[in-house]
């Protein structure tokens, strides 16, 4: 056996065989033709027949969105107009692969040129085209694999069109030799509580049909895994699945100390699948949904409404509504246009709303109207507070509004840096540790070059969430943690031993945070804390946690 | 192509899906012209016309709701073709 070390996406194990994901074709050059054009066409026909049947079976398969792409994508396939471009090719003596990619081109440009839906279509039909070409040529088509059974995928790392027509049946583990802890794939991961390991480089090296145990609570894919280690990750994962429908207890320590767990969700739909995952709660209520796809502000009743609909989900339960964020990765044209060269530093958050006092209030007013009308145990925040005095101007809004229980989000270092002073006016603080990171490293976490930066587990970063949690016990308020970082287990119990009073996070990682922090007492939980707090950097932190963390068990 | 014996149909039609003529009901349109089994075209406003089958062809004129574009059928069954290609086009598919 031996070990390919990459970044494990939660607690999962699985084990199987592995299948690529095939790397684009390179172009067919322009070489004269040694069949006939006829031969040439005919060749050509058979192959867009062969896929275009493919892309319907595999939409019929696929059902709902990914059918309707998968059968346009089987209608451009067998397009007569292209048909009779790649038709002019052959007859002047032109290889079918080339007349393939070259008629395929003008279309492709065409379209691309036009922009928009239509310039998103243009990588549709590279795919037909990359499709058809492989078939000419005898090779594997691109994309992803379909050995016809349950496999490891593994790939570079996956684009969203990939993971749109990835049947998650058939997938048992993904592998990537690129990207890290927030890319598209380690998304997906989370998201479908899916076993990753993403960023595991040596991986390149894996081969169709071998047997690897892919472990992410390790981090590590084992290649050539004898009978003992199969049996082992078997075990585990038998456990594991037992634990996730085992009944559902409130999130809680081994000493019995309660730490609720609550879900992060962007629509009130979402509301229902986080209850049965075992949401207490939600813990961030993203707002900005009901105003991404307008030009203008929705009314008060339209947001009365939806809010109303996602505190019904939740009886007697506490639900943070966070106010609309805009500004940097979220521009609202009737909110913030003005261009800024650092949007990230620019006017968002309660600065964006504060400058557009009505669309505030207009909210605070909906908010109070769902609050009325339900029996949840509704909290609201501001996103991107970075002063005492902005503070004092949200919560007294608040109040002003009736909102019950006011608070901030603790984003900006300053904030965490303040908190003391910050939690004698709020009623509580939730730390969002992905810009918490962001601005603590001063490295934009849209911007790839520097996205070696954007890990939550440095202990810079831990020092301030630990700030914030001894203002919060020092003020009786409680402090919670929403954002990615609640959903690492090894860190949420990192967070609790920082002083986090509840965590909130995508509810499908609810189930192994749940049955990570069962694990520790409050005392352990500090200790593996402190642990991580010495250590010099992300990786070592992680490192040095995992090793107090060890020590326990 | 057409001929005296062969008898010809023109529509001018509104685009009546919200997303235009793309996405779902180009390939819903491209579709039905194939199934017809006739000759169809279609053009958007003064531009020339394309073959109403190929989807590609129907995509990239880039027609949007509220755009006029001109069917022509040539065929037996002409007018009922048209007929029913018009109200596939004038139904709001995207709602």
């Amino acid at each position: 056996m031996s070990e390919l070390r990459g970044v494990g996406i939660g607690l999962g194990v699985a084990q199987g065989p592995v299948a690529r994901m095939a790397e684009p074709l390179p172009a067919p050059e322009d070489v004269p033709s040694t069949l006939s054009p006829e031969e040439e066409i005919a060749r050509v026909r058979e192959a867009v027949a062969v896929v275009a049947r493919e892309l319907e079976t595999r939409g019929s398969q696929a059902g709902g969105l990914a059918r309707e792409v998968l059968e346009a994508q089987a209608m451009m396939a067998e397009d007569p107009t292209l048909d009779q471009e790649v038709l002019t090719r052959t007859t002047a003596g032109k290889t079918g692969e080339f007349a393939v990619h070259d008629a395929f081109a003008t279309f492709r440009d065409t379209l691309a040129a036009m922009g928009g839906y239509l310039g998103e279509r243009a990588a549709d039909l590279d795919d037909v085209a990359q499709r058809v070409i492989a078939r000419l040529r005898g090779l594997p088509a691109p994309g992803v694999p379909d050995p016809g059974h349950p496999f490891v995928l593994v790939a570079k790392d996956l684009a969203p069109a990939d993971t749109a027509l990835l049947d998650l049946d058939k997938v048992l583990a993904l592998v990537t030799t690129d990207g890290g802890p927030t890319s598209h794939t380690a998304i997906l991961a989370r998201e479908k509580s899916i076993v990753a390991v993403v960023g595991a480089a040596a991986a390149k090296d894996l081969t169709d049909g071998e047997t690897v145990i892919v472990d992410a609570a390790k981090g590590v894919v084992t290649t050539e895994p004898t009978e003992d280690e199969l049996s082992q990750a078997q075990h585990r994962a038998d456990a594991r699945r037992t634990a996730a429908s085992a009944p559902i207890t409130p999130g809680a320590l081994a000493d019995g100390t309660p730490i609720p767990l609550l879900a992060n969700l962007g629509k009130p739909g979402g509301a229902a699948e986080a209850v049965e995952l075992g949401a207490e709660g939600v813990g961030l209520f993203r707002t900005e949904f009901l105003f991404l796809s307008s030009t203008n502000a929705p009314t008060v009743e339209q947001q009365a409404k939806a809010y109303t609909e996602l505190l019904t989900a939740f009886p007697g339960k506490k639900v943070v509504v966070r106010a609309l964020d805009a500004g940097a990765d979220k521009p609202l044209a009737f909110l913030n246009d003005a261009h800024e060269e650092n949007p990230a530093l620019g006017l968002r958050g309660i600065r964006a709303l504060r400058a557009s006092e009505d669309i505030l209030r207009e909210q605070l007013t909906a908010l109070q109207q769902a609050q009325a009308a339900t029996e949840a145990d509704l909290w609201v925040m501001a996103p991107m507070v970075g002063t005492v005095e902005e503070t004092e101007y949200f919560t007294g809004l608040c109040r002003d509004y009736g909102i019950k229980t006011a608070g901030v989000m603790v984003e900006v270092p300053s904030a965490a840096l303040m908190a003391e002073k910050v939690l004698a006016i709020a009623d509580f603080a939730s730390i969002g540790t992905n810009d918490l990171t962001q601005y603590t490293m001063a490295a934009d976490r849209l911007l790839g070059s520097v996205s070696s930066f954007q890990d939550p587990w440095h202990p810079a970063v831990l020092q301030l969430i630990g700030m914030t949690g001894a203002a919060g016990k020092a003020t009786g308020k409680p402090v919670g943690i929403c954002g990615e970082a609640a959903a690492d287990p090894l860190l949420a119990v990192v967070l609790v031993g920082l002083g986090a009073t509840t965590l909130s996070m995508a509810p499908t990682a609810i189930a192994d945070v749940r049955a990570t922090l069962l694990q520790y007492t409050r005392a352990d939980a500090e200790r593996i804390a402190a642990a991580a707090l010495a250590a010099d950097g992300a990786a070592s932190a992680r490192a040095a946690a995992q090793a107090a963390a060890d020590t326990v068990a | 192509m057409t001929d005296e014996s062969t008898p010809q149909a023109t529509r001018t039609i509104r685009i009546g899906s919200s997303n235009g003529l793309h996405a779902r009901p180009a390939k819903l349109f491209a579709q039905a012209v194939k199934d017809a089994g006739i000759p169809v075209t279609i053009s958007k406003g003064s531009g020339g016309p394309v073959n109403a089958a190929s989807i590609l062809g129907v995509i990239s004129l880039g027609a949007e709701k509220g755009d006029y574009v001109t069917l022509v059928a040539d065929g037996d069954n002409a007018d009922d073709v048209l007929d029913r290609l018009a109200e596939l086009l004038t139904t709001d598919h995207d709602e």
